[in-house]
């Protein structure tokens, strides 16, 4: 049980998507679009999701823009009156439909952009994707929409951090959230081509520091260091089953959108279940809530209200049991092994010159 | 980094992104904008709704002295200065 009222529901509208990013959030196993979930499944959800307390409405993906009853879920969400952020690689985001969002209600839409270089950006996104997005950009401006660019970082873009952001100021975002790679799912099987150095981050952190300072009050800009790179854990999604409801595209609802790697736990479907009981009684969202699942040193650590013993995800990845501290936290032995993976990063960075051998 | 706060003179305006809303389920008037909200009391949603790009500090200060009888200037300043550094009112 909680008493806690989620803020954010993310709706995975479909896991179909142009782009094919290794990084991508969604699970290894994708959903197929004979599985989603109906328009009206969708309707109800979000009718819950605002009576439980949800404020913020994220229409994500896969590419969201894929639903052809997108005007029609905005609309819906916004006559319950949620703040709704399309998340798009804003393929498919034609004048037509962006006039349809806006008469549906839509206030927000966040454009990915995978890189500036648009070799690199295609190389990343594994489709030629520049001139789309571009185009998306422009309509998005045209009609007013609040405007953030997302850049998911990571070794191949990280050391143009200063160009991304000078595009995303050129282009009038009114923020620009850089976002570091997480490793588990996607990304933990790429990883060793996607996580930078810690010279390449040191380097990203004042470059970072330097376009906060130049575009303050024009852009937001929001930037943490990637968690590998830091002390201790972050609160994943604020913590398990605290803000946060995940719902996937055919239906099953988690804490995050990764949860159901965990093996043991089951996360009910929205289609059997209403959010209302998911939210306080099931018992994948009270698995990780509190502290009672937790082991030393997160149960005795003050941090513990700070960081709530980090991702689970993580936790399993890497030592094999979700219930375990968070490798990345310097305060368990576990962190030698996110030290290890970074000094693999660095020592794939140059060769040891020697006599070629006769 | 400590940020310069707003003085009596100041013009303050709500980021273009934010918007004042009400949320029925919690009863409370809110502040939304993108990935985020702010639950307010009735203080901060009198004060908010007098923010509108041509009001100064003072004025809105001036305002509500006369609605509440009361002389609320310290903290209207010191209220729309916290928004400023969370970046909500420019």
């Amino acid at each position: 049980m909680t008493n806690e009222r989620p803020t954010t529901l993310l709706a995975e509208l479909t896991h179909r998507c142009p782009l094919h990013c290794p990084y991508c959030s969604n699970p290894l196993e994708l959903t197929r679009a004979e599985r989603e979930i109906s328009t009206e499944d969708w309707k109800r959800v979000f009718s819950q999701a605002r009576d439980l307390g949800v404020l913020q409405l994220g229409l994500s993906g896969g590419e969201p823009l894929i639903r052809k009853d997108l005007e029609e879920l905005a609309a819906h969400a916004n006559g319950l009156g949620l703040y709704q952020t399309l998340v798009t690689s804003g393929l498919g985001l034609t004048r037509q439909r962006a006039d349809r969002l806006k008469e549906a209600g839509l206030e927000h839409i966040q454009v990915s952009i995978q890189d500036v270089d648009p070799e690199s950006a295609e190389r990343i996104a594994g489709i030629s994707s520049v001139k789309q997005k571009r185009a998306a950009i422009a309509i998005v401006k045209e009609l007013g929409f609040a405007f953030t660019i997302n850049v998911v970082l990571h070794r191949q873009n990280l050391d143009r951090i200063g160009e991304i952001t000078d595009f995303a100021a050129e282009v009038g975002a009114d923020r620009l959230e850089l976002a570091n790679t997480q490793y588990y799912g996607w990304g933990l099987k790429n990883r060793s081509w996607l996580m930078p150095t810690r010279a390449q981050v040191g380097r990203a952190k004042a470059i970072a520091e330097d376009r906060m300072a130049r575009y303050k009050g024009k852009m937001q800009m929001i930037f943490v260091l990637p968690d590998y790179h830091e002390s201790y854990p972050k609160a994943c999604y604020g913590g398990w089953g605290r803000y946060y409801i995940v719902v996937g595209p055919e239906g099953t609802a988690q804490p995050c959108h990764a949860a159901s790697s965990i093996p043991g736990l089951a996360f009910p479907n929205v289609r059997e279940y209403s959010l209302d009981w998911i939210w306080r009684e099931s018992a994948g969202f009270q698995a990780f809530r509190g502290d009672d699942w937790m082991k030393e040193p997160c149960r005795s650590c003050p941090r513990k209200a700070v960081d709530f013993g980090g991702c689970r995800c993580q936790a399993l990845a890497l030592t094999g049991d979700a219930a375990n501290p968070d490798p990345v936290c310097t305060l368990t032995p576990f962190r030698r092994i996110i030290d290890e993976a970074v000094t693999e990063t660095e020592a794939a960075e140059f060769e040891y010159r020697q006599l070629a051998s006769t | 980094m400590p940020e310069p706060g707003l003085t009596p003179a100041s013009v303050p305006r709500l980021w273009r992104l934010a918007r004042l809303g009400f949320d029925a389920v919690r009863n409370r008037p809110v502040l939304l904008y993108p990935e985020g909200a702010v639950l307010l009391n009735e203080t901060g949603k009198a004060i908010l709704e007098l923010v509108d790009g041509t009001r100064t500090v003072a004025e809105i200060a001036e305002i509500l002295r006369e609605k509440y009888q009361t002389d609320v200037a310290a903290d209207v300043t010191e209220y729309l200065s916290g928004l400023a550094a969370r970046e909500l009112i420019q």
